[in-house]
């Protein structure tokens, strides 16, 4: 059994369709990239994922269970942890208050404060420091903190790497290599097509809403997913057509 | 001067009593509870009903008032004000409107239009005072309320700052919608919000009553004070709120010492002072009134 289904999912935003009828799974352990230029829908679909948006159709599954009626805390606890676009900390609270706020859940599992501060050094003396007065890569890495002190099945991350240095990014990027070296599930929207590439097992392209390309990472050329990505071929060699 | 000094610091212990569940309401749920002063009437009306009718002391009195006031809170917050605040945000002022009028009315037809007071329940405690050097002579119930009023801010700050449910309630505050992508149920976490505001508006009822005397439309000279005191401190703060309380009695205090009616004119104009300076330097908006943090998150 996949460890996350999304069964022709419909996401609008008003008149806007933003998902239209989108599949995919992943499996136990699987990184997942999402790409596709900006309005493509991936970020609305990692927020329907994680319950922030309603769907018009289609469901999402973990471990089977349907997540239909489940409302965004709850999927919090059943093991899905969002590190949203443009991190959305909490300004006012410390760094440690934000990671602790990841703990609200109660889901059982290793991480901790002391792991975070271990996986991301550079928060140790920002530790006590309101959230509002970081820079974007300490922010980025309390925000990825903050989700994994949940202990979540799926990590669902989106656009990491937006707004930050290539020095910032190398260094977050880093710390991603080392969660899907230890087998942790990640659902990554990525504009950077080649970190995208080099760090999933699977891509998928998204077009205005739809999957325009899926296929293995190693198999999906960069000429391939930038053609998929502006809408010139539907097809690579490798792929499944969407 | 110095004794009119003392008394309006002691004044503003009761002021920030009743003004920290309007401006924890606000800075949580950023809802103005317009029912604020009618509903810390209610609480003193139900523990005169309790000291009449069963002889329950106040203070003994308050068990029973408080729980109920924080199920009326969470109640509230369920069933009323969460539905009223999708309408946007000037729906729950006049749902609070509306019910600071229903509340007001209920307590005129079941207790009437006489004035009541919780001072005969509580023996000398309403008159007692002590002396302190220089001829100063502060009323033990006045300290009383003013060490309340301490007691329960700094458990508040304490409450908020390091407990779990605290840190729930702020997140909500800030950001409800990513508060619910972390794990915390922002409607509950309101809710509880709403129930400890309500507990707050409990004891500052009990202390209206045995500090003065109170009728069913006592209410809105309360929220007129609790709005006051918020703005000065600003509902961003809860100590913000004992300064604001302590600000508002002293101007009081002292503007009955200039003219026999400067006592509410004495708040009022600081109050006044204080409201242009904020618009001149915030802009019109609340946020900046009331001097809240920002609620961006990124």
């Amino acid at each position: 059994m996949s460890l996350l289904s999304v069964e022709n999912l419909v996401v609008r935003h008003g008149l806007l369709q933003a998902v239209r009828g989108v599949s995919f799974t992943v499996q136990r352990g699987e990184t997942l990239a999402l790409v596709g230029a900006n309005g493509a829908g991936k970020t609305t679909l990692l927020r329907a994922i994680a319950g922030a948006h309603q769907p018009a159709a289609g469901r999402v599954l973990l471990n089977g269970a349907d997540l239909s009626s489940v409302p965004s805390h709850k999927r919090v606890g059943m093991g899905i942890a969002l590190v949203p676009e443009g991190r959305k900390l909490f300004v006012q609270m410390t760094v440690e208050e934000n990671l602790l706020l990841g703990k609200t859940a109660g889901r059982a599992g290793d991480w901790s404060v002391s792991k975070v501060l271990e996986m991301f050094p550079n928060l140790k003396p920002r530790r006590h420091a309101k959230t509002g007065h970081l820079s974007g890569g300490e922010q980025q890495a309390t925000a990825i903190g903050r989700a994994l002190m949940s202990n979540p099945d799926v990590l669902l991350l989106d656009e990491v790497s937006l707004g930050l240095s290539p020095l910032i990014v190398d260094r977050v990027y880093a710390a991603l290599q080392g969660l899907i070296a230890s087998g942790t599930t990640i659902v990554l929207v990525e504009q950077d097509l080649n970190r995208a590439l080099s760090v999933s097992d699977r891509v998928i392209c998204m077009l205005e809403g739809r999957v325009a390309l899926e296929g293995p990472s190693n198999a999906v050329s960069r000429d391939d997913v930038t053609k998929a990505y502006f809408g010139l071929h539907r097809k690579s060699p490798g792929s499944v057509p969407a | 001067m110095s004794n009119q000094i003392v008394q309006g610091i002691l004044l503003g212990g009761y002021y920030a009593l009743i003004a920290c569940g309007l401006s924890f309401m606000f800075s949580v749920m950023r809802i103005i509870n317009l029912a604020h002063g009618s509903l810390a009437v209610f609480a003193a009306f139900a523990l005169w009903w309790l000291a009449s009718r069963f002889h329950v002391s106040p203070f003994v009195g308050l068990l029973i008032v408080l729980p109920l006031m924080a199920a009326i809170g969470w109640a509230l917050q369920r069933f009323l004000l969460e539905r009223s605040a999708r309408g946007g945000a000037l729906l729950p002022i006049l749902t609070t409107f509306g019910l600071a009028i229903v509340i007001d009315n209920m307590l005129f037809e079941q207790f009437g239009a006489d004035t009541r007071s919780l001072a005969p329940y509580i023996g000398s405690l309403s008159y007692d005072s002590w002396e302190w050097p220089g001829s100063i002579y502060v009323g033990k119930l006045a300290v009383i309320m003013f060490a309340t009023a301490v007691i329960l801010l700094g458990g508040l700050q304490l409450f908020l700052t390091r407990t779990r449910l605290g840190r729930s309630i702020r997140a909500t505050s800030e950001d409800p919608d990513t508060a619910g992508l972390v794990g915390v149920d922002a409607r509950r976490a309101n809710a509880i919000a709403a129930a400890i505001a309500m507990v707050t508006v409990g004891l500052a009822g009990a202390f209206l009553g045995m500090r003065a005397t109170f009728d069913p439309y006592a209410g809105a000279p309360q929220l007129l004070f609790a709005f006051e005191a918020a703005v000065i401190g600003g509902a961003g703060s809860l100590w913000g709120t004992l300064v604001g309380g302590i600000v508002l009695a002293l101007a009081q205090t002292l503007g009955a010492q200039v003219h026999p009616q400067g006592f509410l004119i004495g708040g009022h104009a600081v109050f006044l002072v204080v409201l242009f300076v904020r618009l001149s330097t915030s802009g019109l908006g609340l946020r900046g009134l009331l001097r809240l943090p920002s609620r961006s998150a990124s």
